[in-house]
């Protein structure tokens, strides 16, 4: 058994990668749990917001956290033209259709990728991409810590904006009771490009956090995309809450996997909470049965 | 106040309103009658715009509703509390009602919000509920309360009764008399032919999709053939 100097670090890694796990988680959960279809495009579109972060730094030489400015915006509107454009025309309606149509959207958005970039991987470099923090005697890198407090931030903003604010309610009467929202008024369709546009406004946020830390590369999104599905389905399908502490969760396993059967191995218990969950608790941590 | 000529309305190629012609005036409760299937909740989708028909037009205080368009229908004042309430569960008692207002009515809603919590106090009792956890009556007077909130000018109510026991029944009907004495319009549909002729001024009866039988609640009432087949005299 480690001792804390060694534990400590770990967990405090595991709690801020799983913050930010548990960002893209959110915009998966908050897209499955009022359309009701899976995003399967989910990663492919976080590499496309990790690019435009590159991008913005490498030729106007703006700081990723700058970018907060920017790229979610930019996310938010192609999340809204997506779905009222090409995922509910293509769609007809059906989830089978629905689900092929946003996987079919991640292959193009990788291959693109690979055509115009190429397959290198790219970083930023900045001032502070290595300082370190010192939290209660572990050293943390500083980006992780703002990533930290950017996803704690973002998840209370989307919570406070889901509850608070009209379109919230709407957001979440539309998600049980189409019916009974179109006889209120509410324009359905809209609500549901809504909701997509902020799903993938939150990874713009997330590729903004991640990039000073991590890198971008046509399938970066890969390991993203399974890792924020289990937290999906580990937190209960739909669930903002059950998404964040799903994600530390996992960010956490993951990192004192990789402590103890190395870096490799180390997310075989993610995969191992994945199904035990599946197993036991069917509708994840804070789901319910239908 | 409204005008329904010759709706010809149905699911796929199963035609289920056959060619309905009805009108009805303002201030009244008027009753729309009929068994189980006969086409009544078809026709209050055609009515709130849920469902487009295939023929014929809606006509409500002189203007021409749009076929298939529920905001339109909403904002002309039309609105429907439909069969099966479909208040939002997952929302609690407030934020349904708040969201009743969340389009016509919009700029009056803490003041209707306080109307209907004076008419329904009980709804004032569980504001902080999840209107999913709540009993079926007090699900349909949410329904209602919703409604409401939209500043109706035709209130529609489809089955209120459903599912309601005896004694919520008798108050539910009462307390769409009392909507209607404060001034307001309504189409009341119901298979509970007795209870909503003691209610209604006027009323409808409808049978495979056409309206067969029309009259005042007291003509209705007398009517043999109605009392043959709903009132079982």
């Amino acid at each position: 058994m480690p001792d804390m100097t060694i534990l400590w670090p770990a967990i405090l890694n595991g709690v801020t990668t799983g913050a930010l796990y548990a960002l893209i988680a959110l915009g998966l959960t908050l897209i499955y749990g009022v359309l009701h279809i899976i995003n399967f495009a989910h990663g492919a579109l976080l590499m496309v917001g990790l690019y435009a972060v590159y991008f913005l730094w490498r030729f106007l030489g703006l700081d990723p956290y700058v970018s907060l400015l920017i790229v979610p915006p930019l996310m938010f509107a192609l999340g809204y033209g997506l779905q009222r454009g090409l995922i509910t025309r293509a769609g007809h309606g059906r989830d089978e259709n629905i689900l092929l149509v946003t996987l079919g959207l991640s292959i193009i958005l990788e291959n693109l990728a690979l055509m115009a970039f190429s397959s290198d991987t790219q970083t930023v470099d900045t001032a502070y991409g290595f300082s370190t923090l010192d939290v209660l005697g572990a050293f943390v890198p500083v980006p992780k810590v703002v990533a930290f407090g950017g996803a704690v931030a973002t998840a209370l903003a989307l919570w406070a904006f889901m509850a608070r604010t009209d379109l919230g309610r709407a957001i979440r009467a539309v998600a049980k009771e189409k019916k009974g929202a179109q006889l209120v008024g509410i324009d359905v369709n809209h609500v549901y490009a809504m909701s997509f546009g902020i799903g993938i406004g939150v990874l713009g946020i997330a590729a903004c956090l991640l990039m000073p830390s991590y890198y971008v590369n046509p399938s970066v999104g890969h390991g993203f995309v399974l890792i924020a599905f289990t937290i999906v389905v580990l937190g209960g399908m739909g669930s903002f809450v059950g998404a964040l502490i799903g994600g530390v969760i996992i960010g956490v396993v993951e990192a004192l996997g990789g402590l103890f059967l190395g870096a490799s191995l180390g997310q075989i218990g993610i995969f191992a909470i994945f199904i035990l969950i599946l197993l036991f608790r069917p509708q994840g941590l804070l789901g319910r049965l239908q | 106040m409204l005008e329904v000529e010759n709706l010809r309305a149905g699911y796929g190629r199963v035609e289920v309103l056959r060619g309905v012609s009805l009108g009805l005036g303002q201030g009244q409760i008027v009753a729309l009658l009929g068994a189980n299937g006969v086409g009544k909740t078809t026709f209050n989708g055609v009515l709130s715009g849920l469902l487009e028909p295939w023929e014929g037009c809606v006509t409500f205080e002189g203007r021409a509703l749009p076929p298939g368009d529920t905001r339109a229908a909403l904002d002309a004042g039309l609105v429907l509390v439909p069969e099966g309430r479909h208040i939002f569960p997952n929302l609690t008692v407030r934020e349904n009602l708040w969201l009743g207002g969340y389009r016509r009515g919009r700029a009056h809603r803490p003041r209707n919000l306080e109307q209907v919590l004076a008419f329904f106090p009980r709804l004032a009792e569980r504001l902080a509920q999840n209107a999913g956890t709540m009993s079926g009556g007090e699900q349909q007077m949410l329904a209602i309360g919703r409604g409401l909130m939209a500043e109706p000018r035709l209130l529609i109510l489809d089955e209120p009764s459903l599912g309601l026991s005896p004694l919520l029944v008798e108050e539910m009907f009462a307390l769409i008399a009392r909507l209607n004495t404060s001034g307001l319009t309504v189409l009341l549909v119901e298979q509970n032919v007795r209870l909503t002729l003691e209610v209604a001024h006027r009323g409808f009866v409808m049978e495979n999709g056409a309206i067969t039988t029309s009259g005042t609640a007291e003509e209705l009432l007398a009517d043999p053939d109605l009392q043959r087949s709903y009132l079982g005299v």
